[in-house]
C-alpha cells in the first residue's frame, strides 16, 4: 500500500512541473484568446458574423485553401521523387539525397525565404541571367505574388513530406516488387501498379501534414507574398498589430484551430502515429 | 538477394528536386559578395563589406548574443521539464498517459500563428504585473520559446526511453534503489544521448524561432531572426545574405560531423 502511494506521488511530482507550466503558459492564455473572440470589441458572436460575411476575410480563406492545395500536391510529388532515391538508391545516391533533404530542413525558414528572394526578385539571379542572355527585356515578376509564395512554401515543406513517405517505403517488401518484375511487368507498370499503391498510407500522411502546415504558415507567405498575397496567418498578424481588431484576429485563430483539429482527427483515422516518424 | 533500385526516370526526377532544394541556398552566395548597398548580383568586382558589417554593426552582435542567451535559458528549462515529465511517464506509467502526452504535444501541432497569439495574450497579461518578464523582454521570449520547444524535447526523450530495457530498472528496483537513484543512476545515464539531443534541438529551434517571436517583441528583445525579418521586409539588406552564407556553412559542417560520428559508431 505504501509503495503504491509513493508511486502515485512520484509520478505526480515528476509530471506536475511541465503540466502546470503548459497549463499556465499555454492552455490558460489560449482560453483568453477564445474569450477575446467573443468579447472584443463587444460581447457576442459579432466577430464570427464578420468572419462569415466579410468579403476580404473570405477571399483570404479561399486563397489560403487554394495555395495549400497546390503546395500539397507539388510538395508530395516532389518529395516522392527524391524519397524513392533516398530509400532505395545505391549507397552513394542515398548519401546525396539525404544531404539535399537534411541541409534545407535544418536551415532557418528566413534564410530559405531570403534565398528565393535572391533568386527571383527583379534584380535577382534569374532575372539577371535571363536579361544577360537576351531572353527577356523587362524583369519578370516572380516574387511578391502568389507564384513566389507557392515556390517558397513548396521548398520549405518538401523535407516534411519526405519523412512519412520514407517510412512507408522502408517497410515495403522488396520481394513483391521483384516478383512483379519477374512476372514481366515493366518498370513503369511496377511503379504505378505495385509500388505507389503500397505506399498509400505514407502519401496520405505526408499530404495531410503538408496541408495542415501550409494552412497556418506565416513567415514564407509574408516575405515572398510581399503583402499582396495575404494568407490566414498573416491576416491574424495584421488584425493584431496593424488595424488593431484583436477580436477578429482571435476569432480567425479559433476557426483555424478547429479546422486543423478536424484535419488531424482525420489523419489519425487513416494513419497510425508511428508511421509518421 | 537483389534489391529493387530506382530506374533512370526516377533518378532524373529526383535530381531535379534536389536541384530545386539546393538552388536558393546557393543563390545567397553571390548576393553576399555584391559591392552594392542593395540586393543585386555582383557585376565584376566582389566585396566582403557585408561580412564586415556583421562584425562591425553592434545591432548584429547584440542580437546574436541575445539569441544565444534566450536559446540557452529556454533550452535548459524545456529540457529539464521534458526530462522530469518523461521519467514520470516511463517509470510510473500513470493512467491517462496518452491524454497527458497529447496535451504536452499541443504547441507542436497547433498552427504556430495560433500559438503566437496565445503567447502574445500571456505576455501582455504578465506585462501589467512585472516589467522584466512580460511583452518584449528577453525572459518573456525565453519562456515563450520554452513552450514551443518543450514538445520536441519530450518526444525525443520519450523515444530514447522507449528503447531502454525495462529489466534494468526492475533489477535496480528489486535491489532496493529509491526512485531518485533509479532515475539518476540507472535511467538517465542510459538515455544521455537522447537528453543531449533534446537540449540541442531545443536550442536550435529557439535560435531560429521567428513566428512567435514576431508577436511578442517590438523594440527591446530583438533576436537574430527578428533582426533578419526587419531587414527582409523593408529594404533588403545584403548583410542578411552574408549571415545566411555563414549559417548555411555551419549547418553543413554540423550535419557532416554528425554523419561522420554515426558512421564511426556503426563501424565500431
Amino acid at each position: 500500500m505504501k509503495a503504491y502511494l509513493s508511486d502515485r506521488m512520484g509520478a505526480a511530482l515528476l509530471m506536475a512541473p511541465l503540466l502546470l507550466f503548459l497549463g499556465a503558459a499555454y492552455a490558460w492564455p489560449f482560453f483568453g484568446v477564445v474569450n477575446w473572440s467573443f468579447t472584443l470589441p463587444e460581447p457576442g458572436l459579432g466577430q464570427y458574423d464578420t468572419l462569415l460575411s466579410d468579403p476580404l476575410v473570405q477571399s483570404v480563406f479561399v486563397r489560403t485553401l487554394r495555395i495549400a492545395a497546390i503546395v500539397t500536391i507539388v510538395s508530395v510529388a516532389a518529395a516522392y521523387a527524391i524519397t524513392v532515391v533516398w530509400v532505395r538508391g545505391t549507397p552513394a545516391q542515398r548519401v546525396i539525397a539525404e544531404f539535399c533533404i537534411l541541409v534545407p530542413f535544418w536551415i532557418s525558414v528566413l534564410t530559405r525565404a531570403f534565398g528565393w528572394v535572391a533568386l527571383l526578385s527583379n534584380r535577382g539571379l534569374f532575372n539577371t541571367w535571363l536579361q544577360a542572355i537576351g531572353f527577356i527585356s523587362e524583369p519578370l515578376t516572380l516574387v511578391r505574388n502568389e507564384f513566389g509564395v507557392i515556390v517558397g512554401m513548396t521548398h520549405f515543406l518538401i523535407p516534411f513530406a519526405v519523412f512519412p513517405l520514407a517510412s512507408s517505403m522502408r517497410s515495403l517488401d522488396d520481394r513483391v516488387l521483384l516478383a512483379a518484375r519477374g512476372l514481366g511487368s515493366s518498370r513503369m507498370r511496377t511503379f504505378w501498379s505495385v509500388f505507389v499503391p503500397m505506399t498509400r498510407s505514407g502519401i496520405i500522411g505526408s499530404a495531410l501534414i503538408v496541408f495542415v502546415f501550409s494552412l497556418g504558415f506565416f513567415v514564407t507567405p509574408a516575405i515572398l507574398g510581399g503583402g499582396r498575397s495575404v494568407m490566414v496567418a498573416e491576416l491574424i498578424y495584421l488584425r493584431i498589430f496593424q488595424s488593431p481588431d484583436w477580436g477578429l484576429g482571435a476569432a480567425i485563430s479559433v476557426v483555424l484551430v478547429l479546422f486543423v483539429g478536424a484535419l488531424m482527427a482525420l489523419l489519425f483515422r487513416y494513419v497510425r502515429p508511428k508511421q509518421l516518424i | 538477394m537483389p534489391t529493387y533500385r530506382p530506374g533512370p526516370v526516377s533518378l532524373i526526377l529526383a535530381a531535379l528536386v534536389a536541384l530545386f532544394l539546393l538552388l536558393p541556398l546557393l543563390a545567397v552566395i553571390p548576393v553576399s559578395l555584391t559591392p552594392t548597398r542593395m540586393l543585386a548580383m555582383p557585376s565584376g568586382e566582389l566585396s566582403l563589406r557585408h561580412y564586415r558589417a556583421l562584425i562591425e554593426d553592434p545591432r548584429w552582435i547584440n542580437s546574436i548574443l541575445l539569441s544565444i542567451r534566450i536559446g540557452v535559458v529556454s533550452s535548459a528549462f524545456s529540457t529539464v521539464l521534458a526530462l522530469c515529465f518523461s521519467l514520470g511517464v516511463w517509470m510510473f506509467q500513470p493512467r491517462f498517459t496518452a491524454a497527458l502526452v497529447g496535451f504536452v504535444l499541443l504547441p507542436m501541432v497547433v498552427p504556430p500563428v495560433v500559438s503566437a497569439i496565445t503567447l502574445y495574450f500571456l505576455l501582455t497579461s504578465i506585462s501589467g504585473l512585472s516589467s522584466f518578464f512580460g511583452y518584449d523582454t528577453w525572459l518573456g521570449v525565453a519562456m515563450a520559446h520554452a513552450v514551443m520547444t518543450v514538445p520536441f524535447a519530450t518526444v525525443l526523450i520519450l523515444v530514447s526511453l522507449s528503447q531502454l530495457d525495462r529489466r534494468i530498472d526492475l533489477a535496480a528496483r528489486g535491489l532496493g534503489a529509491t526512485v531518485w537513484e533509479r532515475a539518476t543512476r540507472i535511467i538517465m545515464p542510459n538515455i544521455k544521448f537522447g537528453i543531449v539531443t533534446a537540449a540541442l534541438l531545443s536550442f536550435v529551434l529557439s535560435w531560429e524561432e521567428i513566428g512567435v517571436t514576431l508577436f511578442i517583441t517590438s523594440v527591446n528583445a530583438i533576436t537574430l531572426p527578428r533582426l533578419m525579418w526587419m531587414g527582409l521586409r523593408d529594404n533588403i539588406d545584403p548583410a542578411i545574405a552574408a549571415l545566411s552564407v555563414i549559417l548555411i556553412i555551419i549547418t553543413v559542417l554540423v550535419l557532416a560531423a554528425r554523419s561522420a560520428v554515426v558512421r564511426l559508431r556503426r563501424a565500431q
